[in-house]
């Protein structure tokens, strides 16, 4: 299969979020947010609590898809940038290192020209983070290979405890 | 490709309900958000048409409870069953974990039903997957109907590989979640698979 599974672990959680946090402020964006390529939510930060991040991460996803199926139609690698313009709120929408997917909900407090400056500061800053997650978990130092593993005594009970 | 969050303690897996058009995919999401309780599922989307025909994908989010202190939470996705929306299933399958065949028994659709088992063969093998590896069920639905074609028939032409294979009634229910738990189970045997062996 293409690929390694995508493991988070607590030190590079941090590091995201704390970008993610330093970019809400300085973009004076409402949300920010970060999302796997297959739509997993990775992080958010800002206004979250009446957003259902959940499906707007799947969405985005699914958005970042189509558009990479049209850019490759017309020879293009991927279109790294989109932005969606609403009445109230604007989205704005970038690739960070082809697998993740950098969000950022802004309204009239900031604009177009700030946020994306801000957001290419911040896609170094995160794509290095990335990159250190990928070296981690190709190198096994993380404690995936570990007695901590959650898949390491996995029984057919506990997957039936599932469904209650 | 699952999501493991050491720091939120979450897994997050991807499972795509795949088949001709109007098998029965939507249905299948439908009856598991209607049975599940509140607080462990999100919002169900569909992207559709007017006329409630699928026209980029379902997706539906579910938490599952935990295994060894891990929230499990599976994706459920469903992708557009009209021939003409192959650019749309493509990317629907993109990290998947597991796939949901959903047949329709019904003896004019089988022709459907192979063309489209052949068409998910090709469109994993263009993202790197084999189906002949990937966590696979296969569900037969609308038992209910009168001209269905005899499971063994079934079997036969669609589960060569005799992969978890069930009979169902999507609109109500049967088989719905015996469907959902054994893709459930193989995806997560899969995820032990490769933590040990890799």
């Amino acid at each position: 299969m293409i690929g390694s599974d995508l493991v988070m672990y607590e030190e590079e959680f941090k590091q995201i979020d704390a970008e993610l946090q330093r970019l809400l402020t300085q973009s004076n964006a409402k949300v920010v947010f970060l999302v796997d390529k297959n739509g997993q939510l990775i992080a958010a930060t800002g206004e979250t609590e009446n957003l259902d991040t959940t499906s707007l991460a799947s969405l985005t996803a699914g958005n970042i898809a189509a558009t990479g199926g049209m850019a490759k139609l017309l020879g293009e690698k991927e279109f790294s940038i989109l932005f969606h313009e609403g009445q109230r709120d604007n989205i704005h929408i970038s690739i960070i290192g082809q697998r993740v997917i950098l969000v950022v909900i802004f309204d009239q407090r900031s604009s177009l020209g700030l946020v994306r400056l801000r957001v290419k500061k911040s896609a170094d800053v995160l794509g290095g983070i990335f990159n250190q997650l990928l070296q981690k978990v190709e190198q096994g130092k993380g404690p995936a290979k570990g007695a901590d593993s959650p898949f390491a005594e996995i029984t057919d009970e506990d997957i039936d405890k599932l469904f209650g | 490709m699952s999501f493991i969050n050491y720091s939120s303690r979450e897994i997050n897996c991807k499972i795509v309900y795949y088949g001709p058009g109007l098998c029965g995919k939507t249905t299948n999401l439908h009856y598991i958000y209607k049975k599940t309780n509140p607080d462990s599922k999100g919002k169900m989307i569909s992207l559709a048409t007017e006329t409630e025909r699928t026209l980029f994908f379902d997706f539906l989010p579910l938490a599952l409870g935990e295994i060894r202190g891990f929230k499990t939470r599976f994706h459920l996705y469903t992708v557009p069953g009209q021939v003409f929306y192959d650019a749309s299933r493509k990317l629907i399958l993109k990290g998947v974990d597991g796939v949901v065949f959903v047949a329709d028994s019904q003896v004019e659709r089988m022709e459907a039903n192979v063309e489209s088992v052949e068409n998910l063969r090709t469109n994993l093998t263009e993202q790197g997957y084999n189906l002949d590896a990937v966590p696979y069920v296969i569900q037969y639905n609308k038992r209910d109907l009168p001209n269905v074609v005899p499971v063994a028939e079934m079997r036969s032409s669609l589960n060569p590989r005799s992969v978890p294979d069930f009979e169902a009634i999507a609109s109500d229910g049967t088989g719905v979640f015996d469907t959902l738990k054994a893709i459930a189970k193989l995806v997560i045997m899969e995820l032990k698979k490769g933590q040990e062996g890799g």
